[in-house]
Parts: C-alpha cells; sequence; structure tokens
C-alpha cells in the first residue's frame, strides 16, 4: 500500500510538470495583453507600459518566465496579479468561501436529490415514478445552466418578485437577517447547479443499482425473509454505491474549480468568475495559478478515488 | 475662424454681448470642447460660470444605503494605477481631485479652495503656472490635516518612471512647487492653455503623503495603503475584494456640509451590463449601473418596470470608420499597410467622398443604438446642446454612384466598378460586437448598390484591441481597407486627441504599432498647423490652429464618423444625482441623494 502510494505520487510530479508547461505555453501563445487597455489609451504614456511590462517580465522569452514561475510556485509563492496588484494566493483565498459555500451545497443538494430518487426508480423500473424521474433527469442535464439560470431569474426575481438575482458575498447584516440574506441569495444558484448535477447523478445512481438488485445474493436476501428496506439499504445500495462514491471523488476538484457559468449569471464571487474575468483580462499569473490548483486537485482526487476504491472493494488490490 | 475672431468672440462674452453658451456652441462646431472653450474664457478674463444643483438634504447621512452595479469590476483602488475607468471610479468613491468638470465644461471646486482665474491671480498671463489655493481643515480619513505637501508628493509619485502610473501623462511634464501650507504652484514647460490637467478631474485623485511616504518607485505596488484606501472624499473604506466588490461608509468629517447623503455605499461588479440594467430597472435590487452597453431596445423594454430611468450623459465617444491610405494587401519589409505604400484607390478624393456618402447614419441611429448613439458629422466631440446646425451629413446612393461615375470608375458585368484594371472591392472589419455587426451590414448593403464591392470580417475584441505584436488582426496594424471601431476623447484638450492624424505618429513595424496614427493619413499641412500649435504662446490662437487641424481632418475625409457615444447609465427613480460627461461617473458622488 505504501509502495503503491509512493510510487502513485512519484509518478503525479511529472504530469504536474507537463500540466504546467502545457498550460503556460499556451497562455503565452494566446493572444492579448493585460496592458492593452494602456495601449488604447492616448493619456497614458507609452513608456508606461513598457516599464509596467518590465516590471512584471512580460518581456522576457517564455522559457525564462515558467522557470521563474515555477520556482516561485515550489517556494509557495503564487505570483502577483498584474490586474489587481495583489499576491494571487490572496485573491483566491478570498474567493475560496464562496465557492466552497455556493458549490458544496449544490452537490449536496445534487446528492440528496439523486440519492432517493435514483434507488427509488431502480427497485421500480418501468414504473410511472422511474419513467417520471428519467424524463426529469434528461430534461435536468440536456438544459444548460445558463438558461435555467435566466428561467429562474424571470419567474422568481422579475414576476414573482421573491429573491434578488445578484450575489453578494458581504451582506451588512447581523444575526439571523444576516443568515435569511444569504440563504435567500443562494437558493437559484444553488437549485440551478444542484439539479444539473443532480439530474445525470440520478442515471448513474438508478443504473448502478439496477446492476446489482438483480445478482443472486440479493435474491438469497430477499429469500431469508428480509425486510425489503434492509434488502436494499443494506445490500444492495452499499455495493452498488461504490462506482457512485468514485464519481463523486472525482467531482470534488470541480467544487473548487467553481461554475463558471452559473457564477457569471448570479455574479457569484468565486474561483469561476476569477477565472474567466482573469482570462478576459490576460491576468496570466491569476489563470496560472487556478487552472494549475485545479489540475492538482484533479491529481489528487483520482488517487484518492483509486484508493477509495479498493478499500470499498476489497477485490481490487494495489499493485 | 482665426484668433482674431477668437478673440473678439471672448470680448463679446466680456461685454455681455455674447452669452457663454453661445459662444460655447460656436467652439464646438468648430471642434473645440466646452472645457476648453471655458478655459479660453478665462485667459480671455471670464470667470467660469458655477453650475447649481439642487441638493435637497439638509444634514449629512441617514440616507441608509447607496448600492451601485458596475459590471466590469474594479480591480484596484489606487488612483495613480487605475487602468480603466471602472478603476478610477472606484477609487473617486475615497479620493478626491482639486477640482472637478461640471457637465457644462467649468471648473468646480473640491479640494480646491477656489477655481484659479486670471482676476484671483491663479492663472499667469502668460500661460505657464497655475496657482491652486487649497481647501483649509481638510482632513484625510485617519484624521491627519490635507496640505499642499500631498499635492507635490502626488507629482512626485506619478512622474517617477520607476512607479509606472497611469497618471503620469499628467505629471510628467509639470513642475509643482510648494508656495505655502495651503498653496501649489504647477509650472509648465511651456505655455499651456489647458491649465487643468493635473490634480484635476479622472486622473486628478490625490493619494496621501503620509502613508505612501516610502513606497514611490519600484516599491509603490507593496503600500499596504493601495488596498486599504485613506482618502478625503465623502465616503471612508471599508472593504474591497477586487473584481467583485468595494464598501465604504459615510466619512463623518467630510468637508462640504450636509453632505454625504448616504450612511454607507458598495460597488459590486462582475456579470454584464444587461443583467445590470436589469437589476436597476426592472427589479430595483441596484441604484445605479454604470455603462450600458446594450441595445436601446432591449432599455426601453426594461425601462417599463417603472423602478428607474436612463441615463445619457454626452462624451467625447465617437463610432468611426476609418480609411486606410496604405495598401493592406502588399508585403513591404515584413509589414502590410506600410506607409511606404499608397491605397490603390482610397486615396482619390471622389472614393473617399463616395463612402462617406453610403454610409446611413439615420438608420444605424435608428434601428441598431437608438439614444445610446446619435448620428453626427462631426469628428470631434459634439453635444447636442452645443451643435451647430451648420454641420450636415448625407446618405445619397445616386450622388455617391455619380461621383465614382464621373472619376472614371464603370460598373462591370458583375455590377463592381472598376478602372485601369483595379476593381473596386474593400475589406471592412470591426470587433465581433452585435450593433457593429449590424453598421457594417448596412453599410454594405449601400456600397453594393452604388457599386462597391465589400467583404466583411469581424474579430474578437480581445484579439482587435490587444497590441499584440504576433498578430495581423489587431485595429492598429490595419491589414485592411477600411475598418470601425469607437476613438475616445479622454480629455477636453483636443491636443492628444488629434495626435491621430499625424505622420510621425503612424503606426508601423518600427515602432511596434504603437503609434496613434492609424489611417495612416498624412497631410504636410496638418503637421505643420499642428506644430505650431504646440508652440504657441498664445491660447487663443492656438485655439485657432486647432480649429484649423479639425478642418483639415473632417474636410479630406480622414475619418468616416457615425455615430456619437454617450455615456448611458440606469439610475433608480428615487435617486437624484448629477453625472458629467467631463468626469468620472462618480465624480458628484458627494452630491448623491434619494428623493424624500
Amino acid at each position: 500500500m505504501a509502495d503503491y502510494l509512493l510510487r502513485r505520487l512519484l509518478i503525479a510530479i511529472p504530469s504536474l510538470l507537463g500540466i504546467s508547461a502545457v498550460l503556460y505555453t499556451v497562455l503565452a501563445l494566446a493572444p492579448g495583453d493585460p496592458f492593452q487597455e494602456l495601449a488604447t489609451n492616448p493619456n497614458v504614456p507609452p513608456e508606461v507600459q513598457e516599464a509596467l511590462r518590465r516590471k512584471f517580465g512580460l518581456d522576457d522569452p517564455v522559457y525564462v518566465r515558467y522557470f521563474r514561475w515555477l520556482t516561485a510556485m515550489l517556494q509557495g509563492d503564487w505570483g502577483y496579479s498584474f490586474v489587481s496588484r495583489v499576491d494571487v494566493d490572496t485573491l483566491i483565498l478570498q474567493r475560496l468561501p464562496t465557492t466552497l459555500i455556493v458549490i458544496g451545497s449544490a452537490q449536496i443538494l445534487a446528492l440528496l436529490v439523486a440519492l432517493p430518487v435514483g434507488i427509488y426508480a431502480a427497485t421500480r423500473p418501468y414504473s410511472v415514478f422511474d419513467q417520471i424521474a428519467n424524463t426529469l433527469a434528461f430534461v435536468g442535464f440536456s438544459l444548460p445552466t445558463f438558461f435555467t439560470g435566466l428561467l429562474l431569474i424571470l419567474v422568481f426575481s422579475i414576476w414573482l418578485d421573491w429573491l434578488p438575482f445578484v450575489y453578494r458575498a458581504d451582506i451588512a447584516a447581523t444575526g439571523w437577517q444576516f443568515y435569511w440574506e444569504h440563504i435567500k441569495q443562494s437558493i437559484m444558484p444553488v437549485t440551478v447547479l444542484g439539479l444539473f448535477q443532480g439530474a445525470s447523478l440520478v442515471r448513474y445512481v438508478r443504473s448502478a443499482v439496477l446492476d446489482v438488485i438483480r445478482l443472486d445474493y440479493v435474491t438469497t436476501a430477499r429469500s431469508k425473509g428480509l425486510e425489503e428496506r434492509v434488502v436494499i439499504l443494506k445490500h444492495v445500495v452499499r455495493n452498488a454505491l461504490i462506482p457512485v462514491v468514485t464519481l463523486i471523488a472525482l467531482q470534488m476538484p470541480v467544487v473548487f474549480g467553481g461554475a463558471i457559468v452559473t457564477e457569471q449569471i448570479f455574479r457569484v464571487p468565486g474561483i469561476g468568475s476569477l477565472l474567466i474575468s482573469s482570462m478576459l483580462a490576460n491576468d496570466t499569473p491569476v489563470i496560472m495559478a487556478v487552472t494549475f490548483v485545479f489540475a492538482c486537485l484533479v491529481v489528487l482526487f483520482n488517487l484518492i478515488a483509486d484508493i477509495l476504491y479498493g478499500w470499498l472493494d476489497p477485490r481490487i488490490s494495489y499493485r | 475662424m482665426d484668433d482674431k475672431t477668437l478673440r473678439r468672440l471672448i470680448g463679446d462674452v466680456k461685454d455681455g454681448r455674447l452669452s457663454r453658451r453661445r459662444f460655447l456652441t460656436r467652439m464646438a462646431a468648430v471642434g473645440l470642447t466646452a472645457p476648453l472653450a471655458n478655459q479660453l474664457l478665462s485667459f480671455g478674463g471670464v470667470a467660469m460660470a458655477q453650475s447649481t444643483f439642487n441638493y435637497a438634504p439638509t444634514k449629512a447621512g441617514g440616507g441608509g444605503p447607496l448600492k451601485l452595479l458596475f459590471w466590469q469590476a474594479p480591480t484596484l483602488l489606487n488612483p495613480h494605477f487605475a487602468v480603466g475607468t471602472k478603476d478610477q471610479n472606484a477609487a473617486r468613491i475615497f479620493y478626491e481631485p482639486l477640482a472637478g468638470w461640471d457637465p457644462e465644461g467649468n471648473l468646480f471646486p473640491l479640494l480646491a479652495a477656489e477655481i484659479p482665474s486670471r482676476e484671483n491671480g491663479g492663472l499667469a498671463a502668460d500661460g505657464m503656472s497655475v496657482v491652486w489655493k487649497l481647501k483649509k481643515d481638510v482632513m484625510w480619513h485617519d484624521g491627519k490635516p490635507f496640505t499642499a505637501d500631498d499635492c507635490v508628493f502626488n507629482w512626485e509619485f506619478a512622474r517617477d518612471p520607476g512607479t509606472a502610473a497611469t497618471t503620469s501623462g499628467s505629471y510628467k511634464d509639470v513642475k509643482v512647487e510648494k508656495v505655502d501650507s495651503h498653496t501649489i504652484k504647477v509650472i509648465f514647460a511651456k505655455p499651456t492653455p489647458f491649465w487643468a490637467d493635473a490634480f484635476v478631474g479622472g486622473r486628478g485623485m490625490i493619494i496621501p503623503k503620509h502613508l505612501y511616504e516610502g513606497f514611490t518607485g519600484d516599491k509603490s505596488r507593496e503600500a499596504p495603503t493601495n488596498l486599504k484606501p485613506v482618502g478625503t472624499g465623502p465616503y471612508k473604506f471599508v472593504d474591497f475584494k477586487p473584481g467583485d466588490i468595494v464598501r465604504g461608509e459615510r466619512n463623518d468629517k467630510y468637508h462640504l456640509p450636509n453632505r454625504p447623503f448616504f450612511d454607507t455605499v458598495e460597488m459590486k461588479g462582475g456579470g454584464d451590463a444587461v443583467s445590470a440594467a436589469r437589476a436597476v430597472l426592472q427589479t430595483g435590487e441596484f441604484d445605479h449601473a454604470w455603462n450600458m452597453q446594450v441595445e436601446d431596445s432591449v432599455l426601453k423594454n426594461l425601462e417599463t418596470g417603472g423602478k428607474g430611468r436612463v441615463v445619457i450623459t454626452e462624451s467625447g465617444n465617437i463610432e468611426m470608420i476609418l480609411l486606410n491610405n496604405t495598401d493592406p494587401w502588399t508585403e513591404v519589409d515584413g509589414e502590410r499597410s506600410s506607409i511606404k505604400t499608397k491605397h490603390p484607390f482610397l486615396t482619390e478624393k471622389p472614393v473617399r467622398q463616395a463612402l462617406a456618402l453610403l454610409v446611413d447614419k439615420d438608420s444605424v441611429e435608428k434601428h441598431i443604438y437608438g439614444r445610446t448613439g446619435t448620428a453626427t458629422a462631426n469628428f470631434v466631440n459634439n453635444p447636442p446642446k452645443f451643435r451647430s446646425p451648420n454641420t450636415k451629413y448625407e446618405f445619397n446612393i445616386e450622388k455617391a454612384a455619380k461621383l465614382l461615375e464621373d472619376a472614371g470608375w464603370k460598373k462591370g458585368s458583375d455590377g463592381i466598378r472598376a478602372k485601369d484594371g483595379k476593381r473596386l472591392k474593400v475589406v471592412f472589419q470591426t470587433s465581433t460586437n452585435a450593433p457593429r455587426q449590424k453598421t457594417q451590414a448596412i453599410v454594405k448593403q449601400a456600397c453594393q448598390k452604388a457599386g462597391i464591392d465589400v467583404e466583411l470580417k469581424s474579430i474578437t475584441a480581445s484579439v482587435f484591441f490587444s497590441s499584440d505584436v504576433a498578430n495581423p488582426d489587431t485595429f492598429t496594424k490595419f491589414y485592411t481597407d477600411l475598418e470601425m471601431y469607437t476613438t475616445t476623447m479622454p480629455q477636453p484638450d483636443p491636443e492628444v486627441f488629434l495626435q491621430q492624424f499625424l505622420s510621425w505618429e503612424v503606426a508601423t513595424k518600427a515602432n511596434k504599432w504603437q503609434g496613434r496614427n492609424i489611417s495612416r493619413w498624412k497631410n504636410e499641412d496638418y503637421d505643420n498647423t499642428y506644430k505650431a500649435a504646440q508652440n504657441e504662446l498664445d491660447p487663443i490662437k492656438r485655439a485657432a490652429l486647432l480649429i484649423k487641424c479639425n478642418d483639415l481632418v473632417v474636410n479630406d475625409q480622414a475619418t468616416i464618423p457615425v455615430v456619437a457615444r454617450p455615456s448611458v447609465s440606469s439610475t433608480s427613480n428615487t435617486i437624484v444625482n448629477r453625472l458629467s460627461g467631463w468626469d468620472l461617473e462618480l465624480g458628484y458622488l458627494h452630491e448623491w441623494h434619494r428623493k424624500a
């Protein structure tokens, strides 16, 4: 086991280096310039732009910039935003709580919906409930979030005027008022994201449970005279959820990465909106830091998922 | 208009024979902005008018929160580092300049005790210096007094090349001296008719010396105050998350009586312009939203919500079509559109005139921009109340066709005109943006009727407006025959603005396409007039020369102006505010209040 872990971690190093090199090169090749707004403003002397480029080392060749970035990153220095002129880690840490709360609750909502619906649908395949659940699931993951988001805004903010559609991380209220306002503004983004992810998860849960429910040991359990509830929860679900758990583990990096579209629509100040605005402004250090952290998390959670998989199913061994 | 006429007109205003308004109108018609015209008057001994604003509240505070929505979020708060107006406006909540520009182009004092003039001795007759008297008893938010030392420090901070301040253009060529604890003298290198640039308006905000001392030059980025501004403005800093939100609370020691009205102010950023308009006009979640780059039909629809109104403020932005004077299809020394080449037909006067006749500005205004873009004939800034009835533009396909016909461009079998084996075929590029593509289509339709073949091209804005040397599609490289974009007039003095027609400003490979002259239009007369204007000691003679520059540009169709693009905002019906096209959106933040 320890051997396996060590080997996996060692393999992760070259892949992360590779990812970072590719990311950096692609960003360096992409068109655009963080100081383009200055270039088109006749009031700003061209020397200013040149001085800024020099100051942030933008005139050096790509490989020099890459190695400078890499050594800094290895020492825990995430870089310095060209646009906001603050350290990148400050920017990311400012956004992290909101991202975790909004995207995290959406994931929880997705699970809360998908597990019972998927299991129930699988125990009664092709029943009316199953048909409805299936149809809704298809509709759910076919509709893009920008559409459902706008639809919810139209209904709940504009027609009914119940919910605000601009998310504000700083709410100047205290006590219950503070929590209430937060819940109110989170309802729409969390619903949009949660139902979108829940819809596809329902399909996974259903098919996983369906695979297991026909196995002989389930029939045995039933013939022992066990209660149906016990059969489903203790015997079926436990085994069926192994692939679902891995799936969820692999989804965890997404929680940190944020949801770009939903965050833009509701103005949620999360990592996703930070990423998109940095891309639009060509703020390379921020894009690099966010995408690289994201890559690290994907690699890490892949490893966790693999370990989890073996732990859930002892037939899988680490070699 | 020569300098004698100008002098006579100024004399007429002084003696009361001509109203100030009429004078400004006449100046605007010849291309001088209201602020510059007002400065001319001040040299002529006519003091600036003070426009009045009905400020209702009788005490400071008690107004609750003011919620502003800027869909482009502010990313930094040091006014000397501000990249766009979004940053300048965010900084303006906390910082103030000595004076701001009112909607009529007059200066109004903020940190200055009075506006310099010939009468009060502030303005030197030779235009070589200006003396600003500072308001006494102004406190920084941390309780330290604001003095002349702060102004001198800002000059040192901004002009230091190591600081790389975006405001350096206003400070690098002047000298600032402290006269006494509350008086400074700005000394110019040469006579400067446009004397109110340093310490004035959007780029004149003043930062505190006591917190920035030791953080000039290369160290400026480490200053903790960059993220926690301490200013003299109406609101004190509470919280800032770059790219998301700025919050402030009432400055209870503000130097103007009974102001500010609101207890807190917040500026939320992010999202898109349409939903920002919706949050103000339809749901009333926010009080004010800035820069509504939204089609007018959408805005009108949202306005029926009854919660807010659209406010149009005239500014100096013009959407225009540039004609390439060089050949974009021949490569010379590794660059196309090289200044060594000549465009095969766009340099011909009849072709230029014909193209100008083929731009249906009225349709563009009526069907695309509505209130957010008014058809204009003039290249220079031209607010409607000052708009001269004498300038005209024409849309006339027959006339254009006749011009081309007379010049020897005959229609071929495919309906496209040709002469000497050259076909009238142009490639017309702009950035990807719905109104621009619709405008392109309108131009193309008319051109084809007149026998000009137009190929349309649209380029992602982030590429088109970038200064990327490696990309052939940037607007400064101009590797097509025609292109369209909005040129902004960032300061009321036209000298910087008129740079874009100077022969030595041509964008070339040698200057990494950083030159301001994109159309590559060259005119010796223009160059000489501009040089003469730069060296002219007498402000009135200089104004006359700048007017001539403008005439040369307009008469040779160096560009085809399409629509003037005023700044468009959405404001709640309960908010009383004043917006000036010559200053920042929040230039009057201290006056904003809510209807009782």
